[in-house]
């Protein structure tokens, strides 16, 4: 256990010290990647729990990802205009509000699509998830008061009582402490009462009904409490990118957050972290050399899907057997 | 005498086909009633319907006087019903120890707590290391279930019913697959258990069921042939003809 | 009246192009387990190939054959290559296995055809209408696709119900272990499977060639409707998959039809439009959603 921790503070320290190695070697774009990955690693370690603590194979994760970010949105978008969402709900641009907000309004969305699709298995609540992602896809759309496909535009990212927000080194520190301190709350999770039982219906689900667990009820809490943190981490990506649009919730935007979820190793902690850098990492790094990277991506992910069994951190944990 | 398992009834037709044909038993507290047939008598689709994974097309089943017949497993195993897999049904990532403490995590309850650390919950692994030290697992503790024997896994699958604290325990061929000193432990470990609480036995080993039921029923062909002692049942000329060349009884 | 009946017709024929890929789709759930996000994909070759090869040549019919052969071929390669290794895998593993699938046919489609959309037009002998009412003239081309759905939905139907090998792909979608437990050649069953998959997706895409626009993409458009319809039909069960795909056909054509101008009654122009495309967009899923509640497992389900 100490060693773990050890091992936590010195990530934690190396992360917040980007800015300054940024500053310092002049690659300005570092603490905005760096930021992103962060927040894209919380939004896979959401879907870790339920798909790789919980065997919940989710294909509509983006959604909950996109509502949350469109929280934050809207909220701004009837603060710069002076209006009400719904005549009653004056805007803001209060982080305060707005993430809680945010997370409550994706943990509700999650309740409503678990609901339905937790009544099926396998093939089925794969599909259905998919489905009910790409509905509500559509649904902000069509929301033409919201900017439709081109989406809503946050020219300020929302404040915090006593920072600057509009510094860059700023808002990634923030940044770095919600990841710190979700990835926290996940490993508090996993190793509670619930947490365990949540393990025990991906191993085996039958069992645990035999030993009187409701097991919907349990894969329903899940699926909410995983559909919250992908809706925070929606919402920050809103305040760090400065701009809410649908793409945030189409099915491929769930497809990549699986990728980085497989990459850095299902059911582990650090995992998605890990894996979210590594895609996003490849990405940006293909993209500057040919406007067709997502081919090289899709052959290395089948490679790996085809051939390995866990992920870079099994890989990693492979390497480390065999020196040890 | 009461009844904590009543069934009376009960059908079950997929089809053309039926597999349960208006069955009626009983198990009483403290009794083993052992259920005995042939291969294709509709053992399997019966405990099924009593533990709920399947529906009846008609009939009744009481447990402990309330009426069960449409409730969920989950709802059963609350008031009462245990069991045990004929092919063995456990969590095979974790630890023998693991396995058995979930199992009475999920009795204690307290399981939507998502700020608190299972590994703390100290009662419960109390509980687990006491139940383990007394039973023949106690050396395999933290071996993974994955890696246990046969008949080990048999034993934890008993022992983690049994800390359901459950008021009648459904057996689904708790022999299968074992050894003749296996056997002999897992009789001995059903002896041990009948003062906790009355068993439904599903067998095919009639060794096991002479040793230990107080009652037997007969199942051929979805219908119960015969109920008594096991004197009754040994001299019964229509089990007998049943049975011609399946068992040595 | 006539509007409406011409958007029926309209409902009908894409709902019967929503059924030859939800058949296939199915059928390779049902008896196989595998879930498969390329299959649009395949779709998409057929299109392309067909578009591509009636330009250079001129002609439909070589189109057709073409389409045809390349999405077969398409099929082929993809289930010696990858479909193999995941019958035995996790759903997640197939998943994001056929999610690499999909990445690499749209990129390669890319960089052999472009970002432009390639057009084409129908046949020579249906390029012209019919009156089939009094006033109103529907496109030759348009019924042809309809009576070719019919005719592989009859085709399927007999191949399934009255065929031995129609026997073993109902027994496998109902009961896979069973199947294979019987010594049944199955990996022979599931490679034609997979292939007449291949083969209904891309005779779908080839349909479809002169009505829509032959684009990257096109297939993961329609894969979300053809997931929608194997769902409400029931996993493993082409009779559902019949019957959900041609309700959700019209059920989609009347909404995105009539939808945008009813709501333009009670709502300014351009906001109404945009609302009436949305809610028709979202139509489909929430019929799925209210079919879920009250059957989860779909309306014609295999039991399996």
């Amino acid at each position: 256990m100490k060693r773990e921790t050890l091992g936590l503070l010195v990530v934690f320290i190396l992360l917040a010290l980007v800015p300054f190695v940024a500053a310092l070697t002049g690659q300005a774009s570092w603490t905005r990647l760096v930021g992103q990955a962060l927040i894209y690693g919380m939004a896979a370690a959401s879907l870790n729990f339920i798909l790789g603590y919980g065997g919940m194979v989710s294909f509509g994760h983006a959604a909950f990802f996109g509502i949350g970010g469109y929280v934050v949105g809207v909220f701004y978008h009837h603060f710069d205009a002076g209006t009400a969402f719904l005549g009653i709900i004056p805007g803001t641009d209060q982080m305060l509000i707005t993430l809680p907000v945010a997370i409550v309004v994706a943990g509700l969305a999650a309740a409503l699509v678990g609901a339905l699709s937790l009544r099926t298995g396998g093939v089925q609540f794969i599909m259905i998830t998919l489905a009910f992602a790409q509905m509500f896809f559509f649904l902000f759309i069509s929301l033409k008061t919201y900017g439709g496909e081109d989406g809503i535009m946050v020219r300020r990212t929302n404040s915090l009582p006593g920072l600057n927000m509009k510094d860059k080194a700023t808002l990634y520190w923030v940044v770095l402490v919600f990841a710190a301190a979700y990835y926290l709350f996940l490993r508090r999770l996993v190793q509670s009462s619930f947490g365990q039982i949540i393990a025990g219906i991906r191993q085996n689900e039958r069992r645990m009904a035999a030993m009187g667990i409701s097991t919907y009820r349990y894969k329903l809490y899940a699926f909410v409490l995983s559909g919250m943190g992908a809706g925070l981490s929606g919402a920050l990506m809103v305040n760090f990118l400065r701009f809410a649009s649908p793409d945030m919730m189409h099915w491929s935007r769930s497809g990549e957050l699986m990728v980085m979820v497989i990459l850095g190793g299902v059911g582990t902690l650090a995992g998605p972290f890990i894996g979210a850098g590594a895609l996003f990492t490849l990405e940006t790094t293909l993209a500057r050399f040919t406007e067709h990277w997502m081919l090289p991506v899709g052959i290395l992910l089948l490679v790996v899907v085809l051939t390995t069994k866990g992920g870079l951190m099994a890989l990693v944990a492979k390497l480390k057997g065999r020196a040890e | 005498m009461s009844r904590v398992l009543d069934i009376a009834g009960l059908v079950k037709t997929f089809g053309g086909l039926t597999a349960t044909d208006h069955v009626s038993l009983t198990v009483d507290t403290g009794e083993i009633h052992a259920l005995i047939g042939p291969n294709g008598a509709g053992k399997s689709t019966l405990i099924n319907q009593i533990c709920g994974e399947l529906m009846p097309n008609e009939g009744h089943i009481h447990l402990a006087g309330r009426d069960v017949t449409r409730l969920a497993p989950a709802d059963r195993v609350a008031l009462g019903l245990g069991r045990t897999f004929q092919i063995t049904s456990l969590l095979d990532d974790m630890s023998v120890r693991e396995n058995l403490g979930l199992a009475i995590q999920v009795r204690e309850g307290g399981n939507f707590r998502i700020f608190d650390r299972a590994a703390r919950r100290s009662e419960v692994w109390a509980e687990a290391d006491q139940i383990l030290a007394e039973s023949a697992l106690g050396a395999r503790a933290a071996v993974k279930v994955a890696d246990l024997a046969h008949g080990e896994k048999k034993q934890l699958e008993l022992l983690m019913a049994l800390s359901q604290r459950p008021r009648v325990l459904l057996l689904d061929e708790p022999m299968a697959g074992l050894g003749h000193v296996e056997s002999q432990q897992m009789i001995e470990a059903l002896r041990d258990a009948r003062q906790e609480c009355a068993m439904l036995l599903v067998e095919h080993d009639m060794e096991a069921v002479f040793a230990l039921a107080d009652r037997i029923s007969v199942l051929v062909y979805g219908r119960i042939i015969a109920t008594g002692t096991a004197d009754e049942i040994r001299t019964n000329p229509a089990v007998r003809e049943a049975y011609l060349g399946e068992e040595d009884a | 009246m006539i509007l409406l009946f011409e958007q029926l017709l309209n409902g009908l024929q894409y709902g019967v192009t929503l059924f030859l890929l939800a058949a296939g789709l199915t059928l390779i759930f049902g008896i196989m387990g595998v879930i498969n996000l390329a299959h649009g994909a395949l779709y998409m070759v057929g299109a392309f190939a067909a578009a591509w090869v009636a330009i250079q040549t001129g002609s439909f019919w070589g189109g057709l054959v073409s389409g045809l052969l390349a999405s077969a071929l398409a099929g082929v390669l993809v289930e010696l290559g990858v479909m193999r290794r995941l019958y035995a895998r996790d759903h997640l593993d197939q998943v994001l296995a056929t999610f690499a699938l999909i990445l690499i046919f749209n990129q390669s489609a890319v960089m052999v055809f472009g970002r432009q959309p390639l057009f084409t037009s129908a046949p020579e002998i249906f390029s012209g209408a019919i009156e089939i009412l009094p006033g109103l003239p529907y496109p030759t081309y348009r019924l042809f696709v309809i009576a070719v759905g019919l005719v592989v939905a009859l085709g399927l139907y007999v191949l399934i119900n009255k065929t031995r090998v129609g026997m073993l792909v109902r027994a496998g979608a109902t009961n896979r272990q069973m199947v294979r437990a019987l010594g049944v050649n199955i990996q022979g069953l599931y490679t034609a499977v997979f292939g007449l998959g291949a083969l209904l997706a891309g005779l779908a895409g080839v349909m479809a060639s002169p009505i829509v626009s032959v684009q990257v993409g096109m297939g993961d458009e329609i894969i979300l409707a053809t997931f929608v319809v194997v769902v409400i039909g029931g996993v493993g069960s082409v009779k559902g998959a019949f019957v959900a795909g041609i309700v959700l056909g019209m059920f989609d054509t009347m909404l995105r039809a009539f939808l945008p101008a009813t709501l333009q009654q009670v709502m300014p122009g351009p906001e109404a439009q945009a609302l009436g495309v949305g809610i028709s967009s979202m139509g489909i899923y929430l019929m799925m959603a209210l079919v879920l509640l009250i059957r989860p497992r779909g309306l014609f389900a295999a039991r399996g």
